[in-house]
């Protein structure tokens, strides 16, 4: 649910993002650029410390959004969900950067001879072309956000059926005496998961580049 | 009406200075080396390169003029566009594609059904561009072009990727829409023979600058440009069918205020044609010679003589009353003859030399 939410929510973003860095050079790209990587260096608990920071009950943004819209981040899912898709931002702007990158000039300059505006181009053409990368980002994002542990755990806490995700529960499983078993099958959920999710974006991406005639 | 072309722009390795003016409708060739500014010309006009000073008007409509801030964006220009590597959407189907311009403009006069049937493309319809040949890709190309409505067809050396049996497919389909459309195009090509075949009027260029322009007619029967040097130099000249003699299994043919007998045709009197007559054809003579079995004494008056030093020989131009024809000959021939500018002199071609195009 968490890691659905934080893709939903984070690719439009990332593509967005991965769209500005591709197609303008501006004076602070190079630091837009680092920003965006930042979460993939970083310890995950320092990201998770940085968004508690920013986003907690006294931090600047968590103000804002708790006196206008009521909203309360820290330890909840709303607040895991956040926490999965900064985490997960770098690993779609990549993809989506790379893929971007690789659609052919051409066939944009071709859209604007026959009257397609940018808009048009980008929803007709730029984004069908590039969409086998941002579906296969989309999903190793997905994959990425069910083992999310670190940034989860400092900023939304684990509240089970709330805010804790698969790898806090098997890592609160194993803190108790005899919880090996839960924390077995709970892995081999995860296990399942991830490989079903690489399986699936190498599905996806090879049947899409089949229609794109690749 | 017209079109009039004036550019400047600096490249890091070439400067260029183009200025031009030729009739509209009708084909304009755009002639040159590779690097002498031809696709500048038509990505400028297409509005995809801006250059530091542009002035372009098509039939009285303002494309673009720099120095009044004028810069149309391409998806206004309604210039359609045919690239040199087709550029069809990969993730469409072909009547996708063929439709992706005419979704974008209000119906105009060029439908659907007859651009499939003008370029034989109805079998296609379904299939995507990457099972397409060569010369199909392109010939779909052409017609998304054209179904987006344009008041200018741009072609960027559209046959210079296919081979030679590719190539002659689709000469006779633009030769078929040069009649069937009446739109100003402008064809960028290095190739002399799809010049010959299509051209009204003729820019040529060369390192960034236009060396010569106006209709082919004059431009290729002069000899003072390089084209004249050529090996595959020679005039062309704009004729109607005047007689079908079939007992002979001749056509005479009139044009340039002079006549031709060429092998019979399949055309009807009264009809239009185009031939060229091969420099290295065209034999001279100060009298007519008698008991030969040639069917064409042309004659004239000598307008230019040009050396041609590579190949120790000379190129002469023979004015007719309308453009003219080109020699090939040796420079002995010239002073055997005594030709020197102004002089008469008569131009013998083997009829079956001309080529019908």
């Amino acid at each position: 649910m968490v890691a659905a939410r934080a893709v939903g929510f984070g690719l439009p973003v990332a593509i967005l993002m991965a769209w500005v860095l591709t197609r303008y050079r501006f004076v602070g790209r190079p630091v837009l650029n680092a920003l965006v990587h930042l979460p993939m260096v970083l310890p995950p608990v320092v990201t998770g410390w940085l968004l508690l920071i920013l986003f907690g009950v006294r931090g600047p943004i968590g103000i804002l959004l708790h006196d206008w819209f009521g909203i309360r981040l820290v330890f909840t899912t709303a607040g895991a969900t956040l926490a999965c898709a900064v985490m997960t931002f770098p690993i779609m702007v990549r993809s989506v950067r790379l893929s971007l990158e690789a659609v052919d000039g051409g066939l944009e300059q071709a859209a604007r001879t026959l009257g397609a505006g940018w808009f048009d181009r980008l929803i007709n053409i730029t984004l069908p072309l590039a969409s086998p990368g941002i579906l296969v980002g989309a999903i190793v994002a997905y994959a990425t956000c069910l083992g999310e542990f670190g940034a989860v755990i400092t900023f939304a806490a684990s509240i089970p059926g709330q805010t804790q995700t698969l790898p806090l529960a098997i890592y609160a499983a194993l803190q108790v005496p005899g919880g090996e078993a839960k924390a077995a099958e709970l892995s081999m959920v995860s296990l399942t998961l991830a490989l079903a999710g690489l399986l699936l974006s190498e599905w996806i991406g090879r049947r899409l580049n089949t229609v794109l005639g690749r | 009406m017209s079109i009039s072309v004036t550019l400047r722009h600096r490249f890091p390795a070439i400067r260029m200075d183009i200025a031009f003016e030729v009739a509209s409708p009708g084909v304009t060739v755009l002639f040159g080396p590779s690097g002498s500014g031809k696709s500048t010309i038509i990505n400028a006009a297409a509005g995809l390169l801006r250059p530091d000073i542009g002035v372009i008007e098509i039939d009285g409509r303002v494309l673009a003029d720099t120095r009044s801030g004028v810069w149309l964006p391409p998806e206004r220009r309604r210039a359609g566009m045919v690239f040199q590597d087709s550029r069809l959407f990969p993730h469409m189907s072909v009547a996708t594609n063929l439709r992706f311009g005419m979704r974008r403009v209000a119906p105009g006069a060029i439908h659907f059904d007859d651009v499939v049937s003008l370029l034989g493309i109805g079998a296609l319809l379904d299939r995507r561009p990457h099972t397409l040949s060569g010369g199909e890709r392109q010939r779909v190309a052409i017609g998304r072009a054209l179904l987006a409505q344009p008041h200018l067809l741009l072609m960027d050396e559209p046959l210079a990727s296919l081979d030679a049996a590719r190539k002659a497919e689709i000469l006779p389909y633009l030769t078929r829409l040069k009649t069937a459309l009446k739109l100003p195009i402008l064809y960028v090509t290095h190739a002399m023979d799809e010049a010959a075949q299509l051209a009204d009027s003729m820019v040529l260029l060369d390192a960034g600058q236009v060396v010569a322009f106006g209709p082919v007619s004059e431009v290729a029967s002069r000899a003072d440009l390089a084209l004249a040097r050529r090996d595959d130099a020679g005039a062309v000249v704009i004729c109607a069918v005047v007689e079908n003699d079939v007992g002979r299994t001749l056509t005479r043919l009139q044009g340039g205020g002079a006549t031709f007998w060429v092998p019979l045709l399949d055309l009807p009197v009264g009809a239009g044609c185009r031939i060229r007559v091969p420099a290295r054809e065209v034999i001279l003579a100060s009298r007519p010679p008698d008991a030969i079995s040639l069917h064409n004494i042309v004659p004239g008056i000598v307008r230019r003589i040009a050396e041609d030093s590579v190949r120790r020989s000379v190129v002469v131009e023979i004015g007719l009353p309308e453009g003219g024809l080109l020699s090939r000959v040796t420079p002995d021939a010239v002073v055997r003859l005594g030709l020197s500018p102004g002089s008469p002199v008569l131009a013998l071609i083997k009829s079956t030399s001309i080529e019908v195009l």
